[in-house]
């Protein structure tokens, strides 16, 4: 047993340190703080320049083969530095599935461009009317010759005014039971008939609400077989479960611990003296440490050549709610300053507590609910019969 | 990284695994309530050598390493060991490195067969130290007064206590006791030997929490409700998929910090003290789940989920909840500076 990343992971998380020292400026922040979006085309780029957009593809497709727990060591440092990642995210995601399941001429159509940093791509699965029963999607899709015909609408397409493509899920079949008449296609955004309205939300990050009216779409822009979208979904679904995990938590304790180093409390005690605060500190440095290490098992277990489905879904269901219940925890350990927002000058950590705690609901909901992992550990994971 | 074990380690924990299915079955560990000690099994795994390995071999013995013992402390939880295990090897370590002379002779008695030397977690109070493991059957105790470790034969005034953990331990009247060594390197040895207990018992409570789900997932599947094993109710699957998740954690937790002992120096004493407390909730919260799904044959003294609920809360407890647990190491954290440095 070896808990070491190794070295040539530690190698390139030293690189990620000083690529963020260098092109997560002020600038980068103070844009994202103003539009809620997680998204920066320099920064975007420079990642390309540097070689840290895919450093796990392979070099054919402009990576560096790296192994999963070398991206994850980079990856780690991206996250606890907050730095504008979500568009990337998304749009490996969609490239992999591409990668996997896609056609030689969407390979060659899409790859180049997403790789090189010159597209993104979002997700279409969410609907107003459907979310964790994501097979419920009722955006249709309709054949017209070599094209297909959409209308509909799609929830939480985060970054649909910056991106090219959403890849959408779309009922072909209505007739046949919900998860068999599924299809997924590669729309593009920019036409008309697509319209996109922002929808600001708890953490200040924005999304969109998209809509679709008589969209055209050609059918080589179709992503696995006519109805197997719930296919191509499993397969993505687990992706957006892969990758680091507490980083936003060890941000925020960071945070903490300094504020504990110095401050001192109402009689002028030292608040690092204070059981109650170091108990409070504690127990979140357990479940980051926790948080981390799941991540670790997860890239550990690909790096054997195994998919981390039920090691996915503990990552995630533990380390998002780690982070809700230790932001509430921390605004309650400031006391009345903990309630000071972030962006006052007076606030503790600019605010990080409260921002937490605002921005933690969220990541127990997108990429799966808390409850939509639990059944996957239950029964995956258990061998617990499905209710 | 390699989460798995070695080949070594993969032998040791099959070797133990297959010695306490044979030699600790629930039925050894119920006829050993209330003391929490059973004196053959003890011998039997003193005869495996149990001690030996823990110590160092410029001390003569095996020298095994901190993670070797967490494995073994793993499979001891998992089946409710009635041996005092983890504070004999703990002492015994605690005395190797203590210097020559007076410890070197303890370690030697210690290491006799019929003999036994446990550790205090805490120092006397008004003369009494108070709910020492393996107090009740063990022959001579180490302990810390003010910077100075010490060494007693235990006598007469010795009281042994009923606790809810079923464990040997007692209330021990300071008599007379040898100092073995004092100051800053006393300090820094007991210490230390205080990180070994955190990080063993923490492996201990992994093997409770591991089996305390076990037995509630096969519940859950074997019993049925409304005409449907309850397990497929949500309710009841997601409180068990929470349960997986903190045990799944805990034994990474765990591992890290007995792997840090010897790999990760910096780090050893905060991933101790965090370790403990993490797995401490995680096998409680485990154990209190799976009772509670079986409905009132949980609450009946016939089924075995009682024996790791009422263990689960307290082993680790003889040191202190885990609030102090997690304040000793974010005390380490502040205190090192190892706050926002990775």
């Amino acid at each position: 047993m070896d808990f070491r990343l190794g070295e040539d992971s530690e190698a390139f998380r030293q690189e990620a340190r000083q690529f963020l020292d260098e092109h997560l400026t002020e600038a980068v922040r103070e844009q994202m703080q103003a539009t809620g979006v997680r998204h920066n085309w320099d920064f975007h780029r420079a990642r390309v320049e540097h070689g840290m957009l895919a450093p796990g593809w392979p070099e054919e497709f402009g990576g560096q083969g790296r192994d999963a727990l070398e991206v994850l060591a980079s990856a780690e440092e991206f996250q606890r530095a907050a730095a504008p990642t979500y568009g990337l995210g998304t749009t490996l995601m969609v490239a992999n599935i591409i990668r996997h399941i896609g056609t030689e001429e969407q390979k060659r159509l899409i790859l180049p461009k997403a790789l090189t940093g010159e597209i993104i791509i979002v997700l279409g699965f969410t609907e107003p009317e459907s979310g964790s029963d994501v097979a419920a999607a009722q955006t249709r899709a309709v054949r017209d010759g070599d094209e297909w015909v959409i209308n509909g609408q799609k929830m939480f397409t985060t970054n649909a005014q910056e991106a090219d493509y959403v890849f959408l899920l779309a009922r072909t079949n209505p007739d046949v039971a919900k998860h068999k008449g599924l299809t997924t296609f590669l729309v593009p955004l920019r036409q008309s008939g697509v319209e996109i309205q922002p929808v600001f939300t708890l953490s200040g990050e924005r999304t969109n609400l998209t809509f679709y009216s008589d969209v055209r779409v050609d059918d080589s822009l179709r992503i696995g077989e006519v109805d197997g979208g719930w296919h191509v979904m499993t397969v993505s679904l687990t992706f957006e479960r892969s990758g680091p995990q507490g980083g936003d938590s060890n941000r925020l304790l960071d945070a903490m611990e300094e504020w504990a180093s110095t401050a001192v409390d109402a009689a002028g005690r030292p608040v690092a003296e204070d059981p109650g605060v170091l108990a409070r500190l504690g127990r979140a440095a357990a479940e980051n440490e926790i948080s981390v290490l799941f991540a670790r098992r997860s890239a550990w277990v690909q790096n054997a050549g195994g998919l981390p489905g039920v090691e996915g879904s503990m990552a995630k269901l533990f380390a998002s709610e780690a982070l809700t219940r230790q932001s509430a925890d921390f605004v309650d350990m400031l006391g009345p300053d903990g309630l000071r927002s972030e962006g006052e000058p007076t606030a503790i950590a600019d605010g990080l507590a409260e921002y937490s705690y605002r921005f933690s609901l969220g990541t127990t909901i997108y990429g799966g609910t808390s409850e939509v992992q639990r059944n996957i550990i239950a029964q995956r994971g258990l061998g617990l019969p499905r209710g | 990284m390699d989460l798995n074990p070695t080949e070594e380690q993969q032998q040791l924990i099959e070797a133990f695994s297959a010695f306490y299915a044979k030699e600790c079955p629930v039925e050894l560990v119920r006829s050993a309530e209330p003391s929490g000690y059973d004196a053959e099994l003890w011998g039997r795994l003193r005869a495996m050598g149990v001690l030996d390995m823990a110590v160092d071999e410029a001390s003569g013995g095996w020298g095994a390493s901190l993670l070797d013992l967490a494995l073994v402390a793993e499979q001891h939880g998992r089946h409710l060991g009635p041996a005092p295990l983890i504070e004999a090897q703990v002492a015994a370590r605690l005395l190797a490195r203590s210097g020559s002379g007076p410890s070197e002779a303890a370690l030697g008695r210690a290491r006799l067969p019929d003999r036994l030397t446990t550790l205090a977690l805490h120092p006397p109070r008004n003369g009494t130290l108070s709910l020492v493991p393996a107090g009740a059957v063990a022959d001579e105790v180490v302990f810390m007064d003010g910077d100075r470790l010490l060494c007693m034969e235990i006598l007469e005034d010795r009281r042994p206590v009923s606790t809810i953990g079923s464990m040997p331990v007692a209330d021990i009247g300071v008599g007379s006791p040898v100092e073995l060594q004092a100051g800053e390197q006393a300090r820094s040895n007991f210490e230390q030997a205080r990180d070994e207990w955190l990080a063993l018992t923490a492996n201990a409570m992994v093997g409770i929490g591991t089996r305390s789900l076990e037995i509630g997932v096969a519940y859950a599947k074997e019993r049925h409700a409304f005409g449907v094993p309850i397990g497929s109710f949500q309710s009841v699957a997601h409180g068990l998929a929470d349960a997986a998740t903190g045990v799944d954690g805990s034994l990474l937790l765990a591992r890290e910090a007995a792997w840090a002992a010897s790999e990760d120096r910096g780090r050893a004493t905060q991933l101790a003290a965090l370790a403990c407390a993490f797995s401490a909730e995680a096998a409680r919260a485990a154990s209190y789940r799976s009772l509670h799904y079986h409905g009132g044959y949980g609450f009946m003294l016939e089924f075995d989920i009682q024996l790791y609920f009422r263990r689960a809360k307290a082993w680790p407890a003889l040191f202190g909840e885990p609030a102090i647990m997690y304040a000793r190491a974010a005390a380490d954290r502040l205190s090192t500076s190892s706050a926002g440095v990775r």
